[in-house]
């Protein structure tokens, strides 16, 4: 059988995710327009520049918690915003915060993140890849930041999918968890999955694109002259 | 199990889960139910007419005002430690994630509240004729107050002072919870009957359960957007 044979070898219907003439703004702040990328199956894309030049709004935005103020994100060509749900189960998303609690033990965040998916799942496999299969019963307090940091990799694991945006996903991680890290970006790679992730650290992500939010900043943010021009436009 | 369902149930065991593990939250909840209960017959003295005349309204404001001490917290905990994030990119609908929150909400403050109610409607000398239709009244009228209030918690996210923000937004439209929820015991005291009270109060709940979580996932967006 041709289609369980792939569901054996790819955990996910890969695709090319794609933006095109996005725009971002943020309280009363263009950070960018005019932004745009390709990302083909097994890609990398890194986002650097400064703080505040748009990277973590950017991730937002392509994990659709921020609706682009111009332009359309499409998956294989397809509009995301004509099937939320579906764009919402390809894609996984962590940002500066893990998002654990307290009093749950991370066995438990992990389990009621494989359910949200709709498909409960053992996470041993997904811990032992990050090097903390002896975490399964501690609550989320007695963690430190980078283990937080390592259960946060540890839920992209869970359940498979084939895009994962990441937020400064190294920040806090020791030399063991950088290589547990680069280790489960190549495979998900190799598995045609696409990464697309914001750093100001190496993250070793082999033949990836950069991409700047900050090039794609308007000048008249910061001419007067040219603001002038545009708003003259306007009027 | 459908994958709406397992979303379901696996949001409303993790906030159950934490209501519990956290259960002091719960006791500040049923505490304060008690003591503003208690205040009355201080504040109006113990004369026993009186009190059995205002026994159902001090046992209904007071459960009002309790439930919505613990509202500013249904969404805020999740929203600051970036587990709404996750909740909000989950495939499944938010608005079902809301009503599992709703659920648990209910489950933790509101279910307490009628267990310790008919022991507070014994001290204020409620009429023995008025125990069923309070008990059966909260037990019809509270889930609406935990909806109701899911909206005014997702409407005030993030905003400075969210708890009184709350209380104001929830509160004139809880009103005809608490307007059904009184007449239903005063009319089975009078010998009318509770039944028309607690069908419209039935009423309130069957146009809450689906519509109030739908608003409040609109207004958890919108809270996200600007996070």
């Amino acid at each position: 059988m041709g289609g369980l044979g792939r569901a054996m070898t790819e955990p996910f219907e890969t695709g090319t995710f794609a933006g095109t003439d996005i725009a971002c703004i943020r309280g009363e702040r263009l950070l960018f327009r005019g932004l745009g990328f390709a990302l083909e199956p097994g890609g990398a894309l890194v986002l650097t520049g400064p703080n505040g030049s748009g990277k973590s709004s950017l991730l937002r935005l392509l994990a659709g918690l921020l609706p682009p103020a111009h332009g359309e994100l499409t998956w294989n060509g397809r509009p995301v915003a004509a099937d939320r749900e579906a764009q919402r189960a390809r894609l996984l998303y962590l940002g500066h915060l893990e998002g654990l609690k307290p009093t749950l033990t991370v066995g438990e965040m992990l389990d009621l993140h494989a359910r949200l998916r709709g498909r409960p799942t053992d996470p041993a496999d997904a811990l032992a890849a990050l090097g903390i299969d002896g975490l399964v019963d501690v609550p989320g307090r007695l963690l430190s930041a980078g283990q937080r940091r390592r259960v946060g990799l540890a839920r992209l694991l869970v359940c498979p999918a084939p895009l994962w945006l990441l937020d400064e996903p190294t920040v806090g991680l020791d030399a063991a968890g950088l290589a547990a890290f680069r280790a489960i970006a190549a495979a998900h790679r190799r598995a045609g999955g696409a990464i697309v992730a914001a750093t100001h650290a190496e993250l070793g992500l082999a033949g990836a694109d950069n991409l700047a939010p900050a090039d794609f900043a308007p000048d008249w943010a910061t001419d007067g002259a040219a603001l002038e021009a545009v708003l003259g436009a306007v009027a | 199990m459908s994958a709406l369902s397992l979303a379901f149930w696996a949001v409303l065991a993790r906030d159950l889960r934490l209501g519990l593990r956290h259960g002091s939250d719960i006791a500040m909840v049923v505490s304060f139910f008690v003591l503003a209960a208690v205040l009355f017959p201080f504040g109006v003295g113990p004369e026993a007419n009186l009190l059995t005349r205002i026994s159902a309204g001090v046992v209904w404001v007071t459960a009002l005002l309790a439930a919505m001490l613990s509202l500013d917290r249904l969404f805020q905990a999740d929203y600051e430690d970036g587990s709404l994030d996750q909740l909000a990119l989950s495939p499944a609908p938010l608005a079902v994630i809301v009503l599992a929150k709703a659920a648990a909400h209910w489950l933790t403050t509101g279910l307490p509240l009628i267990v310790v109610a008919p022991a507070l409607g014994l001290m204020l000398r409620l009429d023995p004729a008025g125990f069923v239709p309070l008990v059966l009244a909260m037990l019809v009228g509270t889930p609406s107050l935990s909806l109701f209030g899911a909206i005014g918690a997702a409407l005030t996210l993030g905003a400075r002072r969210g708890g009184a923000l709350v209380a104001l937004l929830v509160l004139p439209l809880v009103l005809p919870v608490l307007i059904f929820g009184v007449a239903a015991v005063e009319a089975a005291v009078t010998g009318l009957g509770a039944r028309p009270h607690l069908l419209i109060l039935g009423a309130l709940l069957a146009a809450a359960l689906p519509l109030a979580p739908l608003a409040a996932a609109v207004a958890l967006r919108q809270a996200l957007e600007s996070a």
